[in-house]
Parts: C-alpha cells; sequence; structure tokens
C-alpha cells in the first residue's frame, strides 16, 4: 500500500518515498539490459565506431611533413604568415632534408605537401636525395638547386602542412585549392572530378532506388497476398540470389549483356538490330544501372512485403464498399499504408547503393564508376586521408538525407521486418 | 416482417452455390428473399458459410452458380463499389492513416460531394452514434466500442439502402455488445435501412432480427422470425442450436393430428408434437426446453404421459434454479425453474415425476 506523507510525496508501505523505489527497482533492471546488450555494444564499438572515429581523424590529419620537418616547423611559428622566407630559414629547412635524407622520410613528407601544391613531391625528394651538399648561405644553395624554391606559393603549401591537422583534404575532396596568397579557389576546369563524382553517385543511386521501387512493389504485394505455400516458393526465388556469390551474379550479367552476349546476339536473331547496331549494356552506366539495381532489389521487396503482409484484405475491401474505384483503393488506402516499408526499402537501397563498390568496378567501365570506387583507388595508393575525407563526405551526405527523411516522413515511420 | 415473397423482395439469393476449390460447396442451395426494411440475420456456427454470403452480396466473391438480385437488379456483374451496399467489418477497417473525420469522408470523396455537403453529412453521421467530439482523432486513439460506432457511422454515412454487418461486436466485451446491439436496432429503427447481420451468438440474432436464417453446413435450417425459431424448430439441428435443449432417443409409437406418442429406448412413454417426423416405428429425437418441463405434481398436464426422474444437482442461480436430472437413463436432462415464492428447492437424490404439455416436446429428426 502507498501513503501519502504530509509533503504530498507517496512512500511504499515500509515508508521509502515511492520514486526512490521505483528507480532502485528500474535499476536492477536496466542494469540487466545492459549486461544483454554489452557484448553487442562492445562489439559495435570496436568494429564500428572506433574505425569510424579513426577514419574521420585521417581525413584532417597527415603528420608526413609537420613530423618530419621540425625546423622549418619551429621557422613557421615564430614568423607569421606572409613572412618571406629568410637565410633562418632556409638554414632550417636545410637541416630538415638532411634528416629526412637519413630516416628516408622524404617521400612521405613530400606526398603531403604535394596535397596541398601539385608538384611538389618531387621537389622535395629531388633536393633531399642531395641534401648533404648544401652548405651555407642556404638560400642561395637551394635557389641554385631549383628556382622553385623562392617561389612564395611553395612555402605557403610547406607552411600548411606545417600543421598536421589540416582541412585540405576536404579542399580536394570538393575540388578547391589553395592559392599562393591563401585564399581558397576552384582547381582548374579539368581538373575537378570529385564533385561531379558526388553528384553522378548520388543521381545514379536515386536512379538505381526508383527503378528497384517500381520492379519490387508488384512482387512484394504478390508475395504479401498469394497463399503461404506458394508465397513460400516465390520468397526463395527472392532470396536466391543471396545464396549465389556476388561475383557469380556479375559475371553472369557480363556474359548476357557484353557486345558479343546472349541479350545482343538474340537481339540480332531476331532482327531488331543489325550486327553493326550491337547494344552497350556493359561497361559503361547502364551496366552499372542493371547490375546493382538486380543486386539490391531484395533489399527493397523484403521491407515492403514485411509492411504489406500486415495490412489486411479488408481494408481494401471496405474501401471497394464504400465505393472506390480499384485505383482511388490503391492510391489513398493501400499506397499510404505502404509508406513505412517504401521509406525503409528505399533508404536502405539508396544507402547501399550510395557506397557500393564491387559492382561498378567490375562492369562500369569508365563512366560507370563511383566515388567508392575512387575512395578505393586512393586506398590503394595508401593516400589514406584523401580516401578518409571522402569517406566521411560520402557518410555525411548519407546523414543529410536521412536527417531529410527523418524530417519528411519520420524515422519512427520506419519499418524493416 | 413474416415470409417475403422474392417478388416485393429487396434482396434475393436465388439457388445461389458457392465453391472456392472446385471440389466442396461451401454455400449449397441459398434461396433466401430479404424483405426492404428488414433486419435478417445470418447465424450459424463456425464455417457454415455466413461470410461468404455475405462477401458474395458485397461483391468480393462471386457466385459459382445462380443469381444475386439487389432492388430488382442482378448484380452478380456489378463490382462492389457500385453495388452501393455499407459493410461493418468485424474488425473495422477503419483506415489507419486517416483521422475519424477523413474516415467518414472517404465514401463521399469518391462519389464526387462537394466539401460543404460532406462536413454536413458527416457531422450528422458521427452525431448519430454521439462521437462528434472524436472526430480529429485517429482510429487508434480509439477504444474498440468507439471504433465499433465509426464503423457504424462511415457504413451509413453515404445512405446505403442495404448495410451489411459480419459480427460487428464480436470483438467487445458483453456489457459493450449489449449497449451497441441496442444502438444498432434502434439506428435501423429510425433509418429504415435494410441491415443483413451476421453473428454466431444466438442471443444477439434473439434479440435484434426481424426474422433469423440458421446456417449450416451451407444450408440455411430454417428461417424464421425468432420466437418461432425458439419455440418450434424445424429439425433437431436448430433445436439443439438455438438455446438449452432436453433431447430423449425414441421410436414412435404412434401418430394422430400431429399429436405423437414416443416409446424411449429405456421403455417409457412421452407425448410430443411431431415435426418433421411421420410413420410408425421411425426413430426420432424429442426435443424440450428446460424451463417448460413442470414436475409439481398439481401442475402436470392432465391426461398426458409422465416418466421418473432422480435430481442429480441443485444449482441455485438467483432468478433461477437449474437442475440436473437423471431421466430415461441419461445423465444431462436439465429443468429450469423461476425463483417465485414458494418454489420448492429439490434436493440430489429426491425422486420425483416430471412431464410437459405435448406442444412443448417436438419430435424431431433423429439426425
Ligand atoms: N477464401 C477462401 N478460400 C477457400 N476457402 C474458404 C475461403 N473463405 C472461406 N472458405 C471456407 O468456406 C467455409 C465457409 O467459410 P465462411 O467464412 O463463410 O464461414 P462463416 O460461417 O463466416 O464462419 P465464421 O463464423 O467462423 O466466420 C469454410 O469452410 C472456410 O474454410
Ligand atoms: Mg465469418
Amino acid at each position: 500500500m502507498s501513503q501519502i506523507t504530509t509533503n504530498g510525496d507517496l512512500t511504499t508501505s515500509d515508508g521509502r518515498p515511492l520514486k526512490a523505489a521505483l528507480a532502485a527497482a528500474q535499476f536492477r533492471a536496466k542494469r540487466r539490459a545492459f549486461f544483454l546488450v554489452a557484448p553487442l555494444l562492445l562489439f559495435i564499438i570496436v568494429s564500428f565506431i572506433l574505425p569510424i572515429g579513426q577514419m574521420l581523424h585521417r581525413s584532417v590529419f597527415h603528420d608526413g611533413f609537420a613530423a618530419n620537418a621540425p625546423d622549418v616547423k619551429a621557422w613557421f611559428a615564430v614568423n607569421p604568415d606572409g613572412t618571406a622566407p629568410d637565410e633562418a630559414a632556409y638554414a632550417a629547412l636545410a637541416q630538415d632534408f638532411k634528416a629526412m635524407k637519413a630516416d628516408k622520410t622524404a617521400g612521405i613528407a613530400g606526398t603531403r605537401v604535394n596535397y596541398t601544391l601539385p608538384e611538389t613531391r618531387s621537389l622535395i625528394t629531388a633536393t633531399a636525395r642531395v641534401a648533404d651538399d648544401l652548405a651555407p648561405p642556404y638560400k642561395d644553395a637551394f635557389l641554385a638547386l631549383n628556382p622553385k624554391w623562392g617561389d612564395a606559393a611553395v612555402w605557403q603549401a610547406m607552411r600548411s602542412a606545417s600543421s598536421a591537422y589540416t582541412a585540405d583534404f576536404y579542399l580536394i575532396s570538393t575540388d578547391r585549392e589553395r592559392a599562393a596568397d591563401g585564399t581558397i579557389q576552384k582547381v582548374p576546369e579539368n581538373t575537378r572530378i570529385y564533385i561531379y563524382l558526388f553528384v553522378k553517385t548520388f543521381l545514379l543511386s536515386a536512379v538505381i532506388t526508383v527503378i528497384c521501387f517500381f520492379l519490387a512493389f508488384p512482387v512484394a504485394h504478390l508475395l504479401a497476398t498469394l497463399p503461404t505455400a506458394r508465397a513460400n516458393l516465390m520468397m526463395i526465388l527472392v532470396l536466391l540470389p543471396f545464396w549465389t556469390s556476388l561475383l557469380v551474379r556479375t559475371t553472369s550479367w557480363i556474359v548476357l549483356l557484353q557486345g558479343q552476349g546472349v541479350v545482343n546476339d538474340v537481339l540480332i536473331a531476331l532482327g531488331i538490330v543489325g550486327d553493326d547496331g550491337r547494344l552497350k549494356m556493359m561497361y559503361n552506366q547502364a551496366g552499372t544501372i542493371i547490375v546493382m539495381t538486380h543486386v539490391l532489389l531484395p533489399f527493397m521487396i523484403l521491407p515492403l512485403y514485411s509492411v504489406m503482409k500486415t495490412i489486411p484484405p479488408s481494408y481494401a475491401r471496405a474501401a471497394r464498399s464504400l465505393g472506390a474505384t480499384s485505383w482511388t483503393t490503391f492510391r489513398r488506402i493501400y499506397l499510404p499504408q505502404t509508406l513505412p516499408g517504401i521509406g525503409a526499402g528505399a533508404l536502405l537501397v539508396f544507402i547501399l547503393a550510395v557506397g557500393y563498390y564491387i559492382t561498378p568496378a567490375l562492369v562500369g567501365g569508365a563512366d560507370g564508376q563511383l566515388i567508392s570506387n575512387f575512395i578505393d583507388f586512393h586506398m590503394d595508393k595508401s593516400n589514406w586521408s584523401l580516401a578518409a575525407a571522402l569517406s566521411a563526405m560520402l557518410l555525411g551526405g548519407v546523414l543529410v538525407l536521412y536527417w531529410l527523411y527523418d524530417r519528411l516522413v519520420g524515422i519512427d515511420n520506419l519499418k524493416l521486418g | 416482417m413474416v415470409a417475403v415473397s422474392s417478388t416485393d423482395a429487396f434482396v434475393v439469393f436465388d439457388h445461389v452455390q458457392k465453391s472456392y476449390d472446385g471440389t466442396s460447396l461451401v454455400v449449397k442451395d441459398l434461396n433466401l428473399a430479404i424483405g426492404k426494411g428488414e433486419f435478417l440475420t445470418m447465424l450459424g456456427p463456425s464455417g457454415s458459410g455466413k461470410t461468404t454470403c455475405l462477401m458474395m452480396l458485397a461483391g468480393f466473391e462471386t457466385a459459382t452458380n445462380g443469381e444475386i438480385t439487389l432492388d430488382g437488379r442482378p448484380i452478380n456483374q456489378v463490382p462492389p463499389h457500385k453495388r452501393g451496399i455499407g459493410m461493418v467489418f468485424q474488425n473495422y477497417a477503419l483506415f489507419p492513416h486517416m483521422t475519424v473525420g477523413e474516415n467518414l469522408s472517404f465514401p463521399l470523396e469518391v462519389r464526387g460531394m462537394g466539401k460543404s455537403d460532406r462536413e454536413a453529412k458527416v457531422k450528422r453521421a458521427l452525431d448519430m452514434v454521439q462521437m462528434y467530439a472524436f472526430i480529429n482523432r485517429r482510429p487508434s486513439q480509439l477504444s474498440g466500442g468507439q471504433q465499433q460506432r465509426i464503423a457504424l457511422a462511415r457504413a451509413l454515412v453515404f445512405d446505403p439502402k442495404l448495410v451489411l454487418m459480419d459480427e460487428p461486436l464480436g470483438a467487445l466485451d458483453k456489457q459493450l455488445r449489449e449497449h451497441m446491439q441496442f444502438e444498432i436496432k434502434h439506428l435501423h429503427e429510425s433509418l429504415g435501412i435494410t441491415v443483413v447481420y451476421v453473428t454466431h451468438d444466438q442471443g444477439e440474432a434473439l434479440t435484434m432480427s426481424d426474422r433469423v436464417a440458421v446456417f449450416n453446413d451451407g444450408r440455411i435450417q430454417q428461417l424464421a422470425p425468432p420466437s418461432d425459431l425458439y419455440e418450434r424448430p424445424d429439425n433437431s439441428f436448430v433445436a439443439g442450436f438455438i438455446g438449452e435443449n432436453n433431447k430423449l432417443h425414441g421410436t414412435l409409437e404412434d401418430v394422430s393430428g400431429g399429436r405423437a406418442t414416443v416409446r424411449l429406448t429405456t421403455g417409457e412413454l412421452i407425448d410430443a408434437t411431431a415435426v418433421n417426423v411421420s410413420t410408425k416405428g421411425q426413430s426420432t429425437l424429442v426435443s424440450i426446453r428446460p424451463e417448460r418441463v413442470e414436475y409439481k405434481p398439481e401442475l402436470l398436464p392432465a391426461g398426458a404421459h409422465t416418466i421418473d426422474a432422480e435430481v442429480l444437482e441443485f444449482i441455485y442461480m438467483g432468478d433461477m434454479f437449474r437442475t440436473r436430472l437423471r431421466v430415461a437413463g441419461s445423465d444431462d436432462f436439465v429443468i429450469k425453474s423461476r425463483n417465485t415464492l414458494g418454489q420448492r428447492m429439490l434436493a440430489p437424490g429426491e425422486k420425483i415425476k416430471i412431464g410437459w404439455a405435448p406442444q412443448d416436446a417436438r419430435a424431431l429428426d433423429p439426425q
């Protein structure tokens, strides 16, 4: 029994305040819940949160130059931005180059500066190679070695690289660079690639999502309305692709769609296209779209199906009996109720498509490559920071979409199963 | 309302048959004429084909054979949305993504009605079920009984001439169900609509209907007003299905002018009315309602046979006494007596004689 004390708080029968008793009871339940999820939590932290954190860190951190050129770094620290390099600066640089040569770290240092100012890597590695020959006066020695050493832009780039933390990788990822005077400008038109790639990736993913939706909707509806035995059989057919290796599936598409492939041969045999008019459906954007649609289709079908399964046929019947045609019934009654499934499926397919890598790599040819293929390319080249910055931007884009979705549809309207 | 001839009937099922799988008939040979303004209930055990009949009438299932006419017009080829039939579903089927007002507005919108007319009609329909205050709620924010009322209002809002209800009160508790029975009945009377109502609750069927069609095994076993159904069942299925009744097995000893004398399997003779048995020596099942059995010596019907009984159990039920007897070798013969002043409580083990008026015992097919 609970009682009310003089100050109006409820207490339990043994006189403890009700709130405290409730908190104590809930604490035990919460602690148990925590222990139950602890393994998963640990797994997610180790395998997901830490790597993402590390990636984000790398996208703004590169100490290739900062760690290997301590003397120049010290000179930059005491001389403000815009100071012309004096003899002391060149002396510090010579000191650092000697150390780099001894440690064989000129390459990594050069790479870092190169990010900020292209074509400086070779300047730095070449200079380091002859560092032992440098003698005072250093300024003249450097200029004799290569007149570029007098270029303010080079010094600006080194100043920027002497800080381990930098936004340069994000500048590169958005096709921008620092001018000699430190202002940010767009790179020359013919070298702009990343913005275009991001736009292309998001557009292609949107196209794939839309195609998946139109293909999946009728199938999911059929699945949800067929008698169980036949629905199960169909479900197996839908899931069949999951049991086949992605590579096998992609290869089969190549066999079907390539220039000398089955589809083209059939079209020619039927006289629909001539031998010189073979359709190009492989190694281009079309190939990427076709194969990725196939690969991602189940991710649209399953959430749609699980939502449709819960919509009793009596709603449609009620609408019909109230005088609605079958089209009105579909549009006003059925479709709105499948929205959570559409949202979940579209989000799932879109996010998977945005990050998809292997299919475009295999069938995309030159113009079917997506941003993830470039991320992979930079990882191959050990340009970790640039790959990380591109990934972070991709992640940011997806999060923005997610936020938009939440604003427009509501995340609690999402139904995955 | 008594029998309706198929010429002035509103809804007619004419030799309707239905099979889902092509191997068995779910509705075997349905002939039914429903009058305008009638409240007709389809009552029957689970799986007897009631919903199927309703679905054929609403247009969601097609009759395999036979013809259904609505207001003189054959409707086999008319799609559901053109039939203009209001329908209340067992699970209400209120559209979850629409408010109460939008739910009611929907049938008017699809009929192309203007906004102000719609609002007036929605208000009128909601007032009818005293739910106008809930117009902006979603169905999920309503209790079962409230949803029921909205479903009712939605089925009525577009002024259909015919309303079908498939176990509309099945999900409600007893008290609410009785209240809603009263409200539906009241609406039926004040609006003058024709209602076809499906239930497997016989109490509901008896209290609400003008006529009840008792279904079993895809056939109508009896179509009659509630009092006939209870007091004069046509066959042993109806007698057993409607209300409580005592069954005694025997053979016809003598039949004359509808009056039968039956020799029970244990040898006793009893009196009954011959219903669907006629030849001497035929085996029969005699059905007697518990409240029509008399045991006080001074009230036993004069000239009729009486039979020995032993009291096995006496149950006090407040307004009634319920006594279980052993009669003619069977242990489940029950009598009910009202708890009136001076009514005697029988004690277990007591030996009594029981009897009844011959018209209260009906000699039926043995089934
Ligand atoms: N869509 C269907 N396909 C195949 N058989 C069906 C279908 N609907 C109903 N049946 C069968 O038809 C018979 C009659 O079903 P119906 O739903 O008409 O019964 P009912 O009288 O409404 O029963 P209940 O009181 O349980 O609702 C049942 O045996 C049922 O299994
Ligand atoms: Mg039913």
